[in-house]
């Protein structure tokens, strides 16, 4: 059986840089930082203070208050970024909703719900008083639950979790299932929320996110010398996928060709990234492979790129290991130098930082860069600081997370 | 109209998200109202809370409109 081709045909974004596609992309393209003092809680007795929120954000501008008050914030902000892509695809008229599905990702889910209602029982009696709310809200399905229901699409629906690879997880599910014939059409991506005391409190524990207070704008530096973690985001990315004939035949507009999906685990630690970097040599050979090119058909690489010390350097090598010299020819960058780092969700917002660097034809840039780092190799062209003009034929989005989890989607500029 | 009554209408204008104009007596909570079983649920959460009773579930099947639960509170809030 021939796998069927399938195309992006809807784009969705809620992030620190803007709450449109349009904004989004602009913060890119001009190397915007999201980074700000922490609004959501008083952060002054943690040891970071700063993190990339969506800002201005009220859910009253979405949602009527019975509705918002039944989401968590993760939540809000996939069905947000979904009915962007959807209204974008044209995906609720003419088409058979019973094929298509909801394929979300999320690390995470409902931390804020969990964290409020747990801290409300431990002020109490001991008497429980749990919100009848708490458990559908928290659940991190929710979120591919709510999209189902708000726009009735009956396809395959759920929810994958793998920390910071989830959304990216969901993207390969969702081309997978539409490849195999089991749905027309699949809204995914991811969100996440985790701007909460116990995420910034968690993330600090695990030494794993910047400190710098006293310069929050340039916090995230992926690939600088002084770089000293990963900066908190949140938002959502969304992506209508879509087999080929299904969108020719209602005549969709088509973003891009998505033409590959590597997974991979580094079998090696909950937390720190394999030195070896072996796991990601295999993530990024397997979606080749899957994709049917070669190293050398790969323009632009979104790499995971946090801005922590050990984890940028081990996906470099890696990326050198599998590309060669073609590695010179490639242009790199990490998004999330401006984005901060959206855990789960950061697969779905760098999927659609992917595709748009194919339609416009320009790198974002990877911000913040002052003081080469010795240790990579200074011949690789990281986009530092400025976008790049390039023609985009394959870009290729990489995220990996706690637990070992490694996944590279792979897409390109589409052609009849 | 009594103070429990206010409170009461007051809970449900903010709960279900209603105008004040719909919360009539005989209004019920999942015909008239948009309220589901979760809903009914966290309604006779909010009014143990605000009127410092326990109502037993056995009681709080028979709390179905804007009047009985009124009527019930006014009975019972301490």
């Amino acid at each position: 059986m021939a796998f069927r081709r399938v195309v992006v045909t809807g784009l969705g974004a809620i992030t620190p840089l803007g709450s449109t596609v349009p904004a989004y992309w602009e913060g890119l393209r001009t190397g915007v930082s999201g980074a700000a003092p922490i609004t959501r809680f008083d952060a002054s007795k943690f040891k970071t203070r700063f993190a990339c929120e969506v800002k201005n954000y009220n859910p009253d501008d979405y949602f009527d208050r019975k509705e918002g008050r039944k989401m968590d914030l993760f939540t809000q902000f996939a069905v947000i970024a979904s009915d962007e892509a959807i209204q974008d695809a044209g995906l609720l008229e003419g088409v058979n909703k019973d094929r298509v599905g909801v394929i979300w990702g999320s690390g995470i889910g409902g931390l804020k719900t969990f964290q409020d209602e747990s801290f409300n029982f431990a002020k109490g009696d001991g008497t429980p008083r749990y919100n009848p709310f708490f458990i559908p809200k928290m659940i991190a399905d929710s979120s591919s639950g709510n999209i189902s229901i708000k726009n009735g699409f009956r396809g395959p629906n759920f929810v994958t979790t793998s920390a910071c690879a989830s959304s990216s997880d969901a993207i390969v599910a969702a081309y997978n299932y539409i490849r195999l014939g089991m749905a027309d059409a699949v809204v995914t991506g991811g969100s996440e929320a985790a701007i909460t005391e116990a995420g910034v409190g968690g993330f600090n524990a695990l030494k794993a996110m910047s400190e710098r207070n006293d310069d929050a704008l340039t916090a995230s530096r992926p690939y600088d010398k002084e770089r000293d973690g990963f900066v908190l985001g949140e938002g959502a990315g969304a992506l209508v996928l879509e087999a080929y004939e299904h969108a020719q035949a209602r005549g969709a507009k088509i973003y891009a060709e998505i033409i590959g999906g590597g997974l991979s685990s580094d079998a090696y630690h909950i937390t720190a990234p394999d030195p070896t970097g072996e796991g990601v040599v295999l993530v990024m050979q397997n979606a080749l492979r899957d994709a049917g090119i070669k190293p050398e058909d790969v323009d632009y690489i979104n790499t995971h790129g946090t801005s922590t010390p050990l984890g940028d350097g081990a996906e470099i090598k890696a990326i050198q290991k599998v590309f060669g010299e073609h590695a010179y020819n490639l242009n790199i960058s990490s998004t999330k130098s401006m984005t901060g780092h959206l855990l789960g969700g950061a697969g779905g917002i760098e999927a659609v930082a992917s595709i748009l660097a194919i339609q416009h034809g320009v790198i974002p840039p990877t911000i913040n860069h002052s003081t080469d780092d010795p240790e990579l190799d200074a011949r690789l062209n990281f986009t530092f600081n400025a976008a790049q003009t390039r023609e985009v034929n394959v870009a290729m989005s990489n995220t990996f997370g706690f637990g070992g989890h490694n996944t590279s989607v792979v897409f390109r500029r589409f052609q009849e | 109209m009594s103070e429990i009554a206010e409170k009461v209408k007051a809970i449900i204008i903010d709960k279900l998200g209603v105008e004040a104009s719909e919360v009539t007596p005989e209004a019920s909570f999942t015909n008239d109202l948009g309220a589901d079983s979760l809903d009914t649920v966290e309604l006779i959460m909010e009014f143990e809370k605000e009127f410092n009773v326990s109502i037993p579930d056995d009681q709080a099947e028979n709390i179905g409109t804007v009047g009985q639960a009124i009527s019930y509170l006014e009975e019972h809030a301490k």
